[in-house]
């Protein structure tokens, strides 16, 4: 038996426009021997955005989330950085008011539930960096990345607000963060330094705002790309969409061609650890990608 | 450990009125365990170089004249310790104005726009008063707590020249003018609350062209979190029935639909029903690019064929919805 088992919430992306970010993830866990349960009861987290609708409804559902996996006695883990925040954040309000905890549990009561607050939530970037350990896993690097240059993207939701995140991910700065550096680093790629790094890529205001969305994901890529860097990576699957499908107009709108592979964080990990192009399912990039299997298994 | 260390402190350096670019200066310094941003700016001034210029006045932390950058990060001078800052981005660091588009003569900038989206949410108990009243108006402890934090702003700017939406759109009113139009809002001794909301619900110039960075949240040196403010404020709008119909409340709105139907959110349907069928001409060229890619599917879009993923006790989900909501669009 492993001594790391998890309970993961998949979050909606993982289980429709990116379902390469879910099987990736499953192949990393399998090669590191890491034992994950799926939360399939889980519902969405609301993204940021049932919230602003009804805030009350959106802590009811993300408790309801968090009873299945305080069932099962395991750490939470997510793998998209705006779960992690509104699970978080759900966390963080009820176990410091009591009175919202038992309005919550009222109406969890109705479907049999109760939301304790005996779990942590973590999302897998600092499961694997700070608990499974970046000796551990560059131990069983088979496929080096040192053939490429490779832009990390923190996105926000992940690292701010600082308060709220640093239980889960051991302090990381938002104005100087390390964690995907040191797992470029351990998968021996090499991560370019770049201002942009820990800025927003404009998913959230795609619809009402795309000027302003565009700009933002368009401004980080080149970024990126005018710091040398090959490959963008990123623990979140909206930053993911946003700078993955919307690259060619992004690029349009700040002036630039801009043709960036955008890996998921898992894909990268799955790709140094010689998990297979189905495993990566690059397939199901908008912006070409294959090559980068290619390139790193040839 | 030494209580001091030498180091080089790069400066923004800026005259509006004689310079086309700015530069960056280097200064080398003995730096104490104690001292802050605002010692290292005054050391700069006072022993390197007279005309280096930036505003200062309370030293406390409250009068919000001395807030700068710092390798981006945002920092109130007078109460950021210098060598947390130094250990934070090992030993090199970067003075700059909060705006530096905004650059009058170095650290100090022109906050016109500051103080006009402050003024545009009307920033103050709007009331009809006695002139000469026979007692107070009197606030119970629940009612100020409703504030939150909001009313310990300090204007330093930090948070609005922090916020990338503000950055890309200068319409855009930012996230402390939110603070004020929230703190007004909720006072109960207030009339214009309505009108606030109504301001505040513009598109492109309001809460729903907030991009949900939390770098307000992130910057705010007297830990308000505005974005939590931002966030009532939409629930606001909601309640006092503010919020009109249109691209923004349905795709917040439209999760309710998406999870009531599947417990996920259903990514085609919500853009459908936030865009409208008309609309979605703008996001044929996405959708074809995502489908040849095997994102979606061409039956995503057809309103009579359900291929979602469903969650599994989906009937858990449809109950709490039904017994939790509290708004309605």
């Amino acid at each position: 038996m492993s001594e790391f088992k998890y309970a993961l919430f998949t979050g909606c992306t993982a289980k429709q426009s990116t379902p390469e970010l879910l099987s990736s993830t499953l192949a990393v866990a399998d090669k590191l021997g890491i034992e994950i349960t799926i939360l399939e009861e889980a519902s969405c987290c609301g993204a940021s955005h049932l919230q602003d609708f009804d805030e009350f409804l959106a802590h009811v559902l993300n408790a309801r989330n968090i009873c299945y996996a305080e069932k099962l006695g395991l750490t939470m883990i997510t793998i998209c950085n705006t779960c992690q925040l509104n699970s978080a954040m759900t966390k963080h309000a009820l176990d410091n008011d009591a009175d919202l905890k038992a309005r919550v549990n009222e109406k969890l009561a109705e479907v049999g539930l109760e939301y304790k607050g005996t779990v942590e939530i973590k999302h897998f970037l600092y499961t694997l960096v700070d608990e499974y350990g970046l000796q551990n896993i560059k131990d069983r690097v088979t496929v080096p990345l040192s053939n490429f240059n490779i832009a990390p993207f923190y996105g926000c939701h992940n690292i701010r607000p600082s308060e709220l995140h640093h239980g889960s991910n051991n302090g990381e700065n938002p104005y100087n963060p390390t964690s995907l550096d040191s797992l470029i680093d351990a998968l021996e790629g090499n991560p370019v330094d770049y201002d942009h790094k820990n800025k927003c890529c404009g998913f959230h205001v795609e619809l009402q705002a795309n000027h302003a969305s565009e700009v933002l994901a368009g401004n980080a890529m080149v970024d990126a790309i005018d710091n040398n860097a090959d490959l963008m990576v990123t623990p979140c699957p909206l930053c993911h969409l946003k700078m993955d499908t919307y690259q060619d107009s992004a690029g349009k709108v700040v002036g630039r061609d801009i043709e960036l592979p955008v890996l998921h964080m898992p894909q990268m990990v799955a790709l140094a650890l010689g998990c297979t192009e189905e495993e990566l399912g690059l397939n199901f990039h908008v912006q070409k990608a294959k090559q980068v299997f290619t390139e790193a298994t040839a | 450990m030494s209580n001091t260390r030498k180091v080089t402190i790069k400066a923004f350096r800026f005259n509006a009125e004689t310079d086309y670019l700015p530069s960056y200066k280097s200064y080398t310094m003995e730096v104490g365990k104690d001292e802050l941003i605002l010692d290292l700016m005054n050391k700069i001034k006072w022993e390197h170089d007279g005309s280096f210029s930036y505003r200062r006045s309370c030293r406390h932390g409250i009068c919000g004249a001395c807030a700068i950058k710092v390798n981006g990060k945002a920092t109130l001078a007078c109460k950021q310790n210098a060598m947390e800052l130094l250990d934070l981005f090992n030993n090199e660091l970067v003075l700059e104005p909060s705006s530096k588009k905004r650059a009058v003569k170095d650290m100090i900038i022109d906050k016109s726009d500051f103080w006009e989206k402050h003024t545009a949410v009307k920033p103050y108990v709007v009331a009809d008063i006695e002139p000469h009243p026979e007692k107070e108006t009197k606030q119970t402890i629940a009612e100020f707590n409703n504030f939150l934090d909001s009313d310990l702003c300090i204007q330093c700017g930090a948070c609005h020249y922090s916020c990338p939406a503000l950055e890309v759109n200068e319409d855009y009113l930012g996230p402390a003018a939110f603070v004020a139009a929230y703190r007004f809002t909720v006072d109960t001794r207030d009339s214009a609350g309505l009108e606030r909301l109504e301001t505040t619900a513009e598109m492109g110039t309001g809460v729903w062209d907030c991009v949900k960075c939390f770098e307000c949240a992130e910057a705010c040196p007297k830990e308000i979190n505005p974005i939590e403010k931002i966030t009532k404020l939409h629930n606001l709008q909601f309640e006092k029935k503010v919020a009109k119909s249109n691209i923004a409340t349905r795709h917040a709105e439209g999760f309710v639909r998406s999870i009531r139907k599947h417990g996920f959110l259903d990514e085609a349907d919500i853009v459908v029903y936030s865009e409208g069928y008309l609309g979605m001409y703008k996001h044929l060229t996405t959708a074809f690019k995502m489908m040849k890619a095997g994102k979606i599917h061409w039956q995503d879009g057809v309103p009579f064929i359900d291929n979602m993923p469903k969650i599994k006790n989906l009937d858990e989900v449809q109950k709490l919805i039904d017994i939790s909501m509290t708004n309605k669009l």
